[in-house]
């Protein structure tokens, strides 16, 4: 990159004059605005953040301490630093996954100009996207969707949120949640009302008394008939049994045995009733069920929020890093290929080495865009846990425009953001002139 | 974005040239498997990758109702229930034929008065001679990443002094302001590129700067106007923050005005995901049809 064309010096000096002039008009507008817009600020937000919130009294460096003091502005700057440790990485690491990987199939094109797109797009419609994808209810969040669906895969175990004993037949809810009758008897009937209709499986059938044996049997079922009628307590025509309920068998406080209701709602064990024996329905017959992650509570919003960002930049990091790999020598792969070496320590040992460079550069654009992080933070972040996600940037919006109109404040603040990026800037410069000498 | 794909295919499936038959054979399983693998991973992550995008443009075609009703999910089995309906009553009058109207407003000036000043800039940087040139552009590649939040209190009252906080000129403004660092460092870049031979003709010819500058140097540089263009056009199209400060309510772009929309999230999908399908319908086409400009652009831009 050489600044001079070698035979500039020829020109005469009527044309340098003329090459002045041209120069100035050309350079100037753009100088001028640089001067207006980016310099004078920086320097005016030095000079406002030693004045208060009505930029009248000087209050020396009152601001910085109340920065660092002030709890909102202490978790948003927690927020930064987590943003900072992670989100560079991982979104390195997945643009250097995704660009090796793609080299190994035919489609990669489709893949990387899908991978990709999420960067044209912007941060408040991928915010939109993302706030959707984690909404918490399962019939609108598709995560939660998916998650519940996995759940309930593996643990099919229907569950009867608000089931309670019927009263004065002998049932007992104990402090655990479990509902305990006596197995003093042959058959026990444990009837049970407060069912929601909803949560009744679709295989349930009328519940039936279970044919007498040696042991302990019984029925679980809805006491109540749709419409009215029936006696209470007892089973008759229109009272459905609860299937799939987990039964334990205790003695005197051990289980015994455990078993499942059918879906006319009976149940039978092998053991004979005795004084000391109790039915116990667990508490977990009646628990909730599964309903996904709150992806977006106050422990979870960042991770999540972090999430939504490696969607958006982890294209931008595959399509730089899989230039930087079609780069690299492959003689040396080749090479290592024939010596046996496996793909995993080619990765390891020649291809991230080789590509240091560019997954630096990766990173570093990464750290610079992550400090400024706003937009998905405000769009993403409900409300009520805003606090707990916020961000130095947010901070800085709230603080002297969207409410808290302490520019003073603010200023502190967006000098704090610009010395973040110090380093960079002199990297860069550095690395500039370096290239230029 | 295309080149990388030819040569790898092959060396994945074809095993080692050396070993006996059966080492070949063991390597060519192990190789088998370990693509199957590849595939499995990248077809999760192309998945992962598509589904919130399919979910804002299968909610934003859902009329309002069936949203208490299910996820966007249910539309795959039942895709009568799809219809263009919020998109007709979204654009059919109100806030947003507007706001997109300003998006357009501000992104278009912004885009070409920036590149403007950056290609005058840049050339003047790279071939022309002026005392304190090459300590001043240091400076300008010192200010490319000096983020925007610094500007915001600044500007807003220098703007409000003039009479531009709150309107379109306002807005651009800015945008120009932070954009020019990144452009003037891109253009010259480009414009270093140029062989001195054809400049140092041209001039031998009787040609004029200005001319050898218009019809030499910048149809030379087109490749890096148009990466320029794309880019800093994306950058304000997209952009929010700026707006939320420097817009007023006549002037709000599509973002502010959907980011408005926040508060009432989930009670109205029925103009926040036609609105912001709307807003990333733009963008991705650009994308889609400019690709190559857009990695180039990228690539230049990884210093940012």
């Amino acid at each position: 990159m050489s600044l001079r064309s070698p035979r500039r010096g020829q020109a005469s000096g009527g044309a340098l004059r003329r090459h002045r002039g041209l120069a100035l008009l050309l350079v100037l507008p753009a100088l001028l605005l640089l001067g207006a817009l980016v310099v004078y600020p920086i320097g005016y937000s030095v000079a406002r953040s030693l004045f208060d919130a009505s930029g009248h009294r000087f209050v020396g460096l009152d601001n910085y301490g109340a920065a660092f003091t002030d709890h909102a502005t202490l978790t948003a700057a927690r927020n930064n630093a987590i943003w900072v440790a992670v989100a560079p990485a991982l979104v390195t690491a997945v643009g250097l996954v995704f660009a090796v990987l793609t080299e190994k199939v035919r489609w990669a094109t489709a893949f990387k100009l899908l991978v990709f797109m999420p960067m044209a797009i912007s941060f408040l419609a991928a915010g939109i996207i993302f706030r959707t994808v984690y909404d918490a209810d399962p019939h609108r969040g598709v995560l939660n969707a998916a998650a519940v669906a996995v759940h309930d895969t593996f643990d099919d175990q229907p569950s009867y949120p608000g089931a309670r004993p019927r009263p004065g037949v002998g049932l007992d809810r104990v402090g655990s949640g479990d509902v305990t009758a006596p197995a003093a008897t042959h058959v026990v009937l444990l009837p049970l009302v407060g069912v929601q209709p909803d949560t009744l499986p679709a295989g349930a059938r009328t519940a039936r008394r279970p044919d007498a044996g040696d042991g302990v049997s019984g029925t679980v079922f809805l006491d109540f008939v749709p419409g009215g009628g029936g006696h209470p307590g007892q089973l008759g025509p229109g009272k459905q049994g609860l299937p799939g309920i987990e039964v334990q068998l205790r003695d005197g406080g051990r289980t015994i045995a455990t078993t499942t209701t059918a879906d006319d709602g009976t149940f039978r064990f092998a053991a004979a009733p005795s004084a000391t024996t109790t039915l116990v329905l667990p508490a977990a017959d009646f628990a909730a069920p599964y309903r996904g992650v709150d992806w977006l509570g106050p422990a979870l919003v960042t991770p999540a929020i972090i999430g939504a960002y490696i969607w958006i930049w982890a294209g931008f990091a595959m399509v730089i890093i899989a230039g930087g790999l079609a780069n690299l020598p492959r003689e040396t792969i080749e090479a290592a290929r024939i010596d046996g070496a496996g793909e995993w320590q080619i990765f390891r040992r020649i291809t991230v080495p080789q590509l240091a460079p560019v997954l630096g550069v990766v990173f570093i654009t990464m750290v610079i865009n992550v400090m400024k992080i706003f937009d998905l933070v405000y769009i993403i972040a409900p409300g009520p846990v805003q606090q707990d996600a916020g961000v130095l940037a947010l901070r800085l919006y709230l603080v002297s425009f969207g409410g808290g109109n302490d520019q003073g404040l603010g200023s502190a603040l967006s000098v704090l953001l610009l010395l973040l990026v110090v380093p960079v800037m002199l990297l860069n410069v550095r690395r500039f002139r370096g290239s230029r000498a | 974005m295309t080149t990388t794909q030819a040569a790898p295919a092959a060396t994945a499936s074809a095993p080692a040239p050396t070993g006996r038959p059966a080492v070949r054979l063991t390597t060519r399983l192990v190789s088998l498997t370990s693509s199957g693998l590849v595939q499995v991973v990248l077809i999760v992550a192309a998945v992962a990758w598509l589904v919130p995008t399919v979910g804002l443009l299968v909610s934003s075609l859902r009329p309002k109702q069936l949203g208490a009703t299910g996820g966007w999910w249910t539309a795959l089995t039942r895709p009568a229930q799809l219809t263009l309906q919020n998109y007709t009553a979204l654009l059919g009058g109100g806030d947003v034929p507007k706001a997109l109207w300003n998006t357009v407003l501000i992104s278009v000036p912004a885009t070409l008065l920036t590149v403007a000043l950056a290609a005058g800039a840049g050339y003047a940087f790279a071939w022309l001679r002026f005392p304190g040139r090459d300590g001043i552009f240091l400076g300008v590649v010192g200010l490319l990443v000096v983020p925007v939040q610094v500007g915001l209190i600044p500007v807003a009252r220098l703007e409000g002094a003039v009479g531009l906080f709150g309107t379109i000129p306002g807005v651009v403004l800015f945008h120009v302001g932070y954009g020019l660092p990144f452009a003037v460092f891109l253009m010259r870049n480009h414009f270093l590129e140029i062989p001195a031979e054809i400049l140092e003709a041209a001039r031998m010819d009787g040609c004029g700067e200005w001319r050898i500058f218009r019809t030499l140097a910048l149809p030379l540089a087109a490749p890096a106007v148009a990466s320029l263009c794309i880019f800093q056009f994306l950058w304000v199209w997209n952009d929010m923050l700026v707006a939320l400060i420097f817009a007023g309510n006549d002037s709000q772009p599509l973002t502010v005005y959907l980011q408005s929309q926040m508060r009432q999230f989930g009670s109205n999908m029925d103009i926040l995901a036609p609105g912001a399908f709307l807003s990333l319908l733009v963008p991705v086409v650009v994308f889609l049809c400019f690709q190559r400009f857009f990695v180039q652009g990228a690539m230049a831009g990884s210093v940012k």
